[in-house]
């Protein structure tokens, strides 16, 4: 005789037992919490995000064009861009090495030197201007009588923006890929070097592509701190329209002029790219971790 | 006989590449060290007692009342309902949960004159927020010290979110099943098994998110209406020291800015390691 035990699913409770009052409250803070989560961030983050899109096009598509094509904001642009673009490769640079370096070695104050390199993300943007403006003013930096002899100009110049938007964002690169390169351990790296290979070989044959998607990751972050780096960057640039004014100065500063539609117009070409490059950072964060998951199961 | 030279059989030792050694430091020391070192200098100059009166000047007091007291409603604010966010991304299935997720990182990749510019029209007087807001209860946000609040918890939103997630996703549902087995109701469970694992989670983020808001300048400039003794932050005290070329006041307040920043970088740090003492080795990965 064989006894039929139904899934447990199939078993309801006797017909006697009624949800009570308390049982229905219950079953209602679920749907609570997702409603206060949803109104919360609606109100603190969504609304915000859209009011820009909806402002920027307040007059319609064509006023729209005509304040892209504003001199100040192109030359802000190109600023913009020119600043990230020598930023974002030197910190490329700097985070592979340091990875590299830095992740495989045991020695004492290695949590120590992480946090250092952590430390840009925790000082305010202003003080880390202010840091360069001590350094590098011409009246009253460190350095101001090395820099005057030579005729440099740093602070209020594209130099300076530049230094800005690097020390801001140096730190995403090495904190991206250093977490990947421990725990992937030195196995690759040890066979391609007995068989003959060089530190250059092996380093872009087998240790780059391997940390290829943190390395992108890494690289996503730092192109979008960089292009909207504001507070470091205003303190060292002098702000001055049509010479040193950023992108994100330009949105500030149009503002203040009330050119509230110029201002909004520039708004959201920035945060078009902030919005693509979350976009880009969900997809490549889903990869790493189908990566991070089959190194797991591998080892 | 012939004597066979004996080759090593050891394999070569691997070296690590000593030039990423160098540029790293190279790198550092030009970037990173060079400008602490001299933001030390800089305030090493100025006599002690001017130091103590540059810092605790009237202005300078005021406006660290504004910057850490906002700050700290802020994470506080964000450490309830980062809480509730969390638990509803991991704990709840809801259409639209994706973007959801994705909408937290916002305040992350969003440059914070945008997120500025953004939230002081919506929550200015006739902004989608700021007008109800003024009409039902007479309540000004944009240009008081209410608009710098909500930059700060729009900036330190995403933290503890962030901090609390992979706890939470990581307790085990038989801690909560053998709790209502033994007889507790779901108040007591979650406030005496679960809401004593997260804590240090939530405080962390809570930290984190404190450090972010009273360093944050862009998105509160912007929303602020900059009057000293009444809603100036810290970084923009600094900023008009130096357009009035009081270089000094400005490397002392920027010294103390940044003497917080070593502190709390510090104390971030102790609460995840005495974080992870509870939650074992579960969590390591």
């Amino acid at each position: 005789m064989t006894i039929v035990v139904p899934p447990l699913e199939d078993i309801q409770p006797p017909q006697w037992v009624k949800p009570t009052f308390s049982d229905r409250a219950k079953s209602a803070v679920p749907a609570l919490i997702v409603v206060v989560a949803c109104l919360y961030v609606g109100t603190v983050i969504l609304l915000p995000a859209l009011s820009v899109v909806v402002q920027a096009f307040a007059k319609g598509l064509q006023p729209f064009l005509d304040n892209l094509t504003n001199e100040d904001l192109l030359h802000a642009l190109r600023l913009t861009l020119f600043a990230t673009a020598i930023a974002v490769p030197a910190n490329t640079i700097f985070g592979l090495a340091a990875a590299t370096a830095i992740a495989r070695r045991k020695f004492r104050g290695k949590a120590l030197l992480l946090s250092i390199i952590d430390l840009p993300f925790s000082i305010s943007p202003v003080v880390v201007g202010l840091m360069l403006v001590l350094l590098y003013s011409p009246n009253h930096g460190l350095f101001a009588g090395v820099i005057n002899s030579l005729g440099w100009k740093i602070i209020f110049s594209w130099p300076g923006i530049v230094l800005a938007t690097i020390l801001v964002t140096f730190p995403f690169m090495a904190r991206e890929v250093i977490p990947l390169l421990e725990e992937e351990g030195w196995d690759q790296e040890e066979a391609a070097k007995t068989l003959g290979a060089s530190d250059w070989q092996v380093f872009w044959k087998v240790t780059l592509p391997s940390v290829r998607w943190a390395a992108l990751y890494g690289l996503i972050l730092t192109t979008a701190r960089a292009l909207g780096e504001f507070g470091a960057v205003s303190v060292v640039s002098g702000n001055v329209a049509g010479q040193t004014q950023t992108l994100p100065l330009f949105v500030e500063d149009a503002y203040k002029q009330y050119h509230t539609e110029l201002a909004f117009g520039a708004a959201l070409v920035l945060a078009g790219v902030a919005i693509v490059s979350l976009l880009l950072k969900i997809l490549v964060e889903q990869i790493l971790e189908k990566e991070k998951r089959a190194l797991r199961a591998d080892s | 006989m012939v004597s066979v030279p004996s080759r090593p059989r050891r394999l070569p030792r691997l070296k690590l590449p000593s030039w990423s050694w160098r540029i790293t430091w190279t790198y550092l020391g030009l970037i990173l060290f060079l400008p602490l070192i001299g933001m030390f200098l800089k305030a090493g100059q100025v006599s002690p007692p001017e130091f103590w009166a540059a810092a605790t000047s009237s202005e300078a007091v005021a406006s660290y009342k504004v910057s850490f007291g906002v700050a700290f409603v802020a994470s506080l604010i964000n450490g309830f309902f980062g809480l509730v966010v969390a638990w509803a991304l991991i704990r709840c299935r809801f259409p639209g949960q994706r973007l959801l997720d994705a909408l937290i990182d916002l305040p992350f990749a969003l440059p914070t004159a945008v997120a500025g510019l953004a939230l002081s029209y919506v929550y200015s007087e006739e902004g989608w927020m700021g007008k109800p807001l003024y009409d039902l209860f007479g309540l000004k946000v944009s240009f008081t010290i209410y608009g710098v609040a909500v930059a700060m918890v729009f900036i330190s939103l995403p933290f503890v979110v962030r901090t609390v997630e992979p706890v939470l996703r990581s307790l085990e549902k038989e801690q909560e099943e053998a709790s209502a087995c033994l007889g507790a109701n779901q108040l007591q469970t979650f406030f005496l098994v679960i809401l004593p694992q997260l804590f240090p989670a939530i405080l962390a983020g809570i930290a984190q998110g404190f450090s972010r808001a009273v360093g944050e300048y862009g998105s509160v400039v912007m929303i602020a209406s900059n009057v000293p003794f009444k809603d100036l932050i810290t970084p923009t005290l600094i900023i008009q020291k130096l357009e009035e070329y009081d270089f000094n006041s400005a490397t002392v307040i920027g010294s103390v800015m940044l003497l917080f920043s070593l502190v709390s970088l510090a104390v971030i740090n102790f609460i995840q390691v005495w974080g992870q003492r509870y939650q074992g080795s579960e969590s390591a990965n």
